[in-house]
């Protein structure tokens, strides 16, 4: 599979990115700075976490509309698998790719910690290998984090199985107390309505080792290596 | 010519920094505050021929950059 990662000034997730997405591939992905606007044909476009432009405006807002970001458009819009983590995910609401928005956490602080993930959908492009083991812990660390979307909005992403990723307890209970950031309905990823973008806030870039505390982060990049093989 | 956009959240959207204030103000002893929203000013000094083409023209910035229409409302005041 065949990789690009954008880079925006501000981000810091992009090396763990680049280096997850080479060691699952095999191959090395494309580090595209965002002013080179020219996309190489890749199979997965990934816009990685950080802080892009400083957060200023809104968290993702300066990125999304950015030139390259118009060439991350034209790539998901053509069916191109797309990946948003944590300011990726934020750039991508922003950007319009994909519904709602990402507000403040429910109790202001930053969080940098390990909560628990509960894969909903194990048959996308994203999602296919979390089957067996659907419930695992993994790490987060965001202040803007709390996902927000209409009524109208939350019943579309509920009916179509577009709720890639859930906050649980161990035990998977999606309740309000293994909510971490007060994001509705415990969302932490989402997919767009054709299934080939998914935005999500945890980080799964950095649970590939067991020096990590975990791989379960690898599923979603050997989910995406069987998608287009 | 001069002009103050105001952005603030959609009725309905949770505001977690508004109710923070509404809480300090709580234990500050202000006890007659029913709620607190918070939003932003933009200042813009703007080149245009009339009021109507200035307040078209930063229309179509806050529908492009400064509002976030899926969770933000935007007002236009023009001054002088």
């Amino acid at each position: 599979m065949k990789s690009a990662v954008i880079l925006f000034p501000g981000l810091n997730r992009d090396r763990d990115m680049l280096a997850a997405l080479e060691k699952i591939t095999g191959h090395k992905p494309h580090a595209i700075w965002h002013g080179d606007a020219e996309l190489p044909k890749v199979d997965l476009v990934v816009v990685p976490g950080g802080f892009s432009y400083g957060d200023y405006l809104r968290a993702g807002a300066i990125a999304a509309r950015s030139p390259a970001l118009a060439e991350v458009k034209k790539h998901a819009d053509a069916g191109g698998l797309t990946l948003g983590v944590c300011n990726g995910f934020q750039i991508l609401t922003e950007a319009g790719l994909l519904p709602g928005a990402l507000m403040r956490n429910r109790d202001l602080k930053f969080l940098c910690k390990t909560i628990h993930l509960k894969a909903e959908n194990t048959t996308s492009a994203f999602t296919n290998q979390y089957a067996e083991a659907p419930v695992f812990p993994c790490p987060i660390a965001h202040h803007d984090g709390n996902y927000q979307v209409d009524p109208d909005g939350l019943k579309e992403l509920q009916d179509n199985d577009r709720i890639a990723f859930r906050y649980c307890d161990a035990d998977g209970n999606t309740s309000q107390a293994a909510n971490p950031n007060g994001s509705i309905d415990n969302i932490a990823g989402i997919l767009n309505k054709r299934g080939n973008v998914l935005g999500m806030m945890p980080h799964p870039e950095n649970l590939i080792e067991k020096a990590h505390g975990g791989i379960q982060g690898r599923f979603i990049f050997e989910s995406l290596v069987k998608a287009v093989a | 010519m001069n002009a103050r956009v105001f952005v603030t959240l959609k009725n309905g959207v949770l505001d977690p920094q508004g109710k923070a204030i509404e809480g300090a103000l709580d234990s500050l002893g202000f006890e007659g505050v029913d709620a607190v929203r918070q939003g932003k000013i933009f200042d813009l000094k703007v080149n245009a021929s009339s009021k109507e083409e200035a307040e078209a023209e930063i229309a179509k910035m806050c529908e492009k950059l400064l509002a976030n229409t899926v969770i933000e409302n935007y007002s236009i005041e023009l001054r002088d």
